[in-house]
């Protein structure tokens, strides 16, 4: 399960709407747990694939490590991704699988149909390595004013 | 020197975000931390020993591929190097 406050849901969903039609891109900064990865802060992050910024994204290890320092002053870790499918489903795609390294972490997709967010579903890279590794279905938790609200699974 | 951990390897550092260890060069260091970790290695480097190419390694703000020495680069106590594992990918509608 990956757990966000309601304001990092809505802010990952507009900067899919901002850069629509091209993909966002940022980093989820929080805690892994034991019941998942509990979201403090979302971080944006510059789209490098300005040669096919509506299908692909790419964040700058420049950026990453930028961003990681930053969670470390924070006390935090980065917990996952997130991105957004400009027209196409919220669903990972081969290459998202193919590109997707950090595993334990929560990589957030939003479908952003004609500029406006739709659908946004979580999925958890597991394993052990290259090899082994796959994405599950995550549930996502969202939280308003301390109130816990679990997401019925988007379908397309 | 000081070597940040990513958080999805940080199973195999024991839970550690930093480690220190001693080393005269990058190369030093990397191989330091692969005889304290053994078990990163696999996943830090190919069977045939090649970084792997989806690991980035930064030497403070630098990555190392676009040093002139590489991983011969000479490095101090107080320099920090990063492990990095790449982030990216997008949808072309062919989802699953």
């Amino acid at each position: 399960m990956v757990k966000l406050s309601f304001s990092d849901y809505q802010a990952l969903r507009a900067h899919g709407e901002e850069t629509y039609p091209h993909e966002c891109c940022g980093v989820l900064l929080g805690l892994a747990t034991t019941d998942g990865n509990h979201v403090r802060s979302t971080v944006r992050a510059g789209n490098t694939r300005i040669d096919s910024a509506h299908n692909r994204y790419n964040i700058a290890p420049e950026e990453l490590i930028r961003i990681q320092r930053q969670a470390r002053k924070l006390g935090l870790d980065i917990v996952g991704f997130y991105h957004s499918h400009p027209d196409c489903p919220a669903e990972w795609s081969q290459t998202d699988f193919n590109e997707a390294h950090w595993i334990g972490c929560s990589y957030i997709i939003t479908r952003v149909d004609q500029g406006k967010a739709v659908i946004t579903n979580s999925f958890l890279l597991t394993g052990t390595d290259e090899e082994d590794k796959k994405f599950l279905d995550e549930p996502v938790e969202i939280e308003v004013s301390g109130i816990e609200i679990k997401q019925e699974r988007d379908q397309e | 020197m000081k070597i940040n951990i990513p958080t999805p390897l940080r199973a195999y550092t024991g839970g550690e975000q930093t480690v220190n260890v001693p080393g005269a060069t990058v190369g030093d260091a990397l191989a330091a931390l692969t005889v304290a970790y053994p078990e990163l290695r696999q996943h830090l480097y190919t069977g045939d020993g090649k970084l792997r190419s989806f690991v980035n390694l930064y030497l403070n703000d630098d990555d190392i591929r676009y040093l002139p020495q590489k991983e011969a680069t000479p490095v101090e106590d107080s320099d920090e190097l990063s492990v990095i594992p790449s982030i990216a990918g997008g949808c072309r509608c062919c989802c699953r």
